[in-house]
């Protein structure tokens, strides 16, 4: 243990590669480093996108020809709430914390996170709480011999999840893990916040933190206030279940809209918790790859402020069929369209960044491109379904499903996307191959398109969703092949995307400190960062440090 | 040369004393988010006021606890006597303050449980009787493990204090243990005028 205080330091990339491979999981499991928390996140994540695309792929197998038998209705249930449960919890959420995890402290120059052991809880919380969701396929049995896996949707209505019609435990282990895992966000979001407020570099004032940065304060607020609706309501289900509490017990008098009301609190700013980091990594990557400062910087901070204020007040547009008054209605509509407007506002400025940059049309930003357009197309599906008549027609048809596809895949994984392709370089000092990331994107921008824009016109002709087959002879059969088409023509992209992976990481190309030529602090650290993160902290001037660095001659702290 | 690094430290260390301190700026983000918690807890229990199918009603059973109220509410005042004299170095008038804290809020917890004792074996009132049950006990239960979990907190800074471990350098950690204990009686205000206001 003694020695010099260079031998004491944890291990640079280095020195860990040389040590025994058990030591290497040693340091892995007990780290409390943000970066490393950081990759384990997204690496998680990116292992339950895996598991929740297959059983997509096996959704879009059943319904690619009428009366199919692949899978029977009650699998069905369970895989379609699996999905979703898995896609929201399981790989949105770890994936967007854990570059947040990674990127913020590097951004604002500090070493670590605020509470770095804090951090590390909420990582582990956040795993074993996603193992309970799988370990229900063993555990969920209980003693009745009455279903695995959870099978009530992702959205769980009461009172179809009350003892009487839920019975085992399939139901337990979709409460009891996804509690956990909105323990582990609740830990994140506070970190996050306290760095962002508390660890700032000499010189960076609120107002020059990067928009990233901003945005992933925007989204711990809205973590904040928004996930213990869903954490309340559980333990309220909770109590239903196991003592006898009759919070959504209709027949007690309690009330199953509740539930809703409660459930969709959390779940519609839960849309914005996922998109808004989307908006962070565009609002990084458009100006990088258009050589332009990002345009109307305030007014893009102010607007992602704006929608998360409006975000809370949405959350009945899921509600229009359960028979609200028409003045509730009329209110969840008006304030569902409202989001178009600071939605607008950053279009337009991603758009006006773009404008007369000189466009350098890498991967990330053709990622970050496809995402403006498809983000657009899903902005007004849903201004039209926030149109309570509207939606009367398509509730529960594929049209809704095609829409929040659109946000969730068209938007945030298209994104996620471009972020791993642009800070891949500075996470493992290897750059990823062009060539296979654009048989990547062309490959899953093609099979988007094809699944997801058919799935509209389907939901239009009728196709209601969450069914496990469909009649022949309705109009459905071409529509649903094609999306099942499609849904193959996404997972050969991805299988693009996991061989450029591996293979980068053992024989990319050297990426160096700042491959994309970028402005943010993240770039001044070595590829990948010490433990450290910088041997000496920095002191700013601008929006763009390295931007002043390059260019002392007309340095951007002139102007700001 | 060797005066510029030194004005360079300076002048960090000058901005990081500008910053806030990420204690106080943590804890307030665990009151933001634990009000989100309990006002949903709340919301339920207006929501199901005088929706019960069957008795016993509040009226019937239910009168406001003053005496745990005023001891709650003025544990808040000791902690802040106790807070104030551990920064200005007095570890033994900390400890008197801080144990009277604990007395207070324990008092609180015992009386909750002499009201519920008395709820499930004179009125026969449990969690699954009505849906009063369900959201007086939920309500007051959760409120209730919150203080349980200050009262521990508390505690272990009282064994830490008899063990000789205290120190007016931690003033700014039992400050923000204070800043959580606080918000627990302004949470027990707001359950109080809900349950025994409003409620009854």
């Amino acid at each position: 243990m003694a020695g010099s205080i260079e031998q004491r330091i944890p291990l640079g990339a280095e020195g860990a590669a040389s040590l025994p491979f058990l030591d290497r999981i040693h340091e892995w499991v007990v780290t409390v480093d943000h970066k490393r928390l950081g990759l384990m996140y997204i690496a998680g994540g990116l292992v339950f996108f895996i598991v929740a695309g297959l059983q997509a792929m096996t959704i879009r197998l059943q319904l690619a020809v009428p009366n199919a038998g692949l899978v029977p209705p009650d699998m069905f249930n369970r895989l379609m709430t699996m999905h979703g449960t898995t896609m929201v919890f399981l790989v949105g959420m770890p994936i967007l914390t854990g570059f947040f995890n990674y990127l913020v402290p590097l951004m604002i120059g500090a070493r670590d996170l605020a509470f770095p052991r804090l951090n590390a809880f909420g990582f582990w919380i956040w795993l074993f709480g996603s193992l309970l969701l799988y370990f229900s396929y063993i555990g969920g049995n209980g003693l009745y011999g009455a279903g695995s896996a959870p099978d009530v949707g992702w959205f769980a209505y009461a009172p179809l999840t009350e003892r009487a019609f839920s019975r085992g435990n399939s139901t337990d282990y979709w409460i009891l893990s996804i509690f956990l895992t909105s323990v582990g966000s609740t830990a994140t979001s506070i970190n996050l916040i306290a760095t962002a407020f508390s660890m700032r570099c000499e010189g960076m004032t609120l107002r020059k933190m990067p928009v990233l940065v901003w945005l992933a304060v925007v989204v711990s607020f809205m973590m904040l206030i928004a996930l213990p609706p869903l954490a309340a309501a559980q333990v309220m289900l909770l109590l239903d279940r196991f003592i006898g509490a009759h919070f959504f017990d209709t027949q007690a008098g309690g009330s199953a809209v509740l539930w809703q009301h409660f459930f969709w609190i959390f779940g519609h700013p839960e849309v914005y918790i996922l998109v808004i980091p989307a908006f962070a990594f565009a609002s990084e990557i458009i100006p990088v790859f258009s050589r332009k400062v990002i345009f109307g910087y305030e007014v893009m901070v102010a607007a992602s402020a704006g929608i998360a204020f409006i975000s809370m007040s949405v959350w009945a547009h899921h509600m229009f069929a359960v028979g609200m008054t028409p003045a509730g209605n009329a209110f969840f509509a008006t304030s569902s369209m409202l989001v178009g407007v600071p939605t607008g506002i950053k279009i337009f400025n991603w758009i006006g960044t773009m404008w007369g940059g000189k466009i350098r049309f890498k991967v990330p930003m053709l990622f970050a491109i496809a995402f403006l357009l498809q983000f657009l197309i899903a902005g007004l599906t849903g201004i039209m379904v926030a149109v309570a008549p509207f939606d009367w027609q398509l509730t529960d048809t594929y049209f809704v499903v095609a829409h929040f596809h659109y946000v969730l895949v068209g938007a945030i994984v298209f994104m996620i996307f471009a972020a791993i392709y642009y800070w891949f370089p500075k996470a493992t000092g290897r750059m990823l191959s062009q060539q296979l990331g654009k048989w990547h994107f062309w490959l899953f921008f093609i099979g988007f398109h094809l699944t997801f824009d058919t799935m509209h016109f389907a939901g239009l002709h009728g196709m209601p969703r969450r069914i496990f087959t469909y009649q022949p002879g309705r109009g459905l059969e071409t529509l649903n092949l094609v999306e099942s088409i499609g849904a193959f023509v996404q997972a050969l992209g991805i299988l693009f995307f996991v061989i450029n992976v591996v293979s980068s990481l053992r024989s990319g190309e050297p990426a160096g400190n700042d491959p994309w030529d970028a402005w943010t602090l993240e770039w001044a650290a070595a590829s990948p960062p010490p433990p450290y993160n910088f041997a000496e902290l920095p002191v700013i001037g601008s929006r763009r440090p390295l931007w002043d660095l390059k260019h002392p001659e007309d340095p951007d702290s002139k102007y700001e | 040369m060797a005066a510029a690094p030194a004005v360079a430290a300076q002048a960090q260390i000058e901005w990081m004393r500008s910053l806030p301190k990420k204690g106080r700026v943590g804890i307030l983000a665990l009151i933001l988010t634990e009000s989100s918690f309990f006002s949903i807890f709340v919301v339920a229990y207006l929501f199901y006021i005088g929706k019960s199918l069957n008795g016993p009603y509040p009226k019937d059973v239910l009168s406001p606890p003053i005496v745990n109220t005023i001891c709650l509410l003025s544990s808040s005042i000791t902690i802040v006597f106790a807070v104030r004299a551990l920064r200005a170095g007095s570890v033994g008038t900390f400890f008197l303050w801080w144990l009277i804290t604990f007395a207070l809020g324990l008092e609180f917890i015992i009386g909750t449980g002499l009201e519920w004792h008395e709820l499930i074996y004179r009125d026969g009132l449990t969690i699954s009787t009505n849906l009063f049950g369900t959201t007086f006990y939920s309500l007051v239960g959760l409120h209730a493990l919150h203080v349980t979990v200050g009262l521990l907190l508390i505690l272990l800074v009282s064994i830490l204090t008899l063990l000789g471990y205290m120190n007016p350098r931690y003033a700014e950690r039992t400050e923000i243990l204070s800043w959580y204990w606080h918000f627990v009686d302004a949470v027990w205000v707001v359950v109080f005028l809900t349950v025994y206001v409003i409620g009854l």
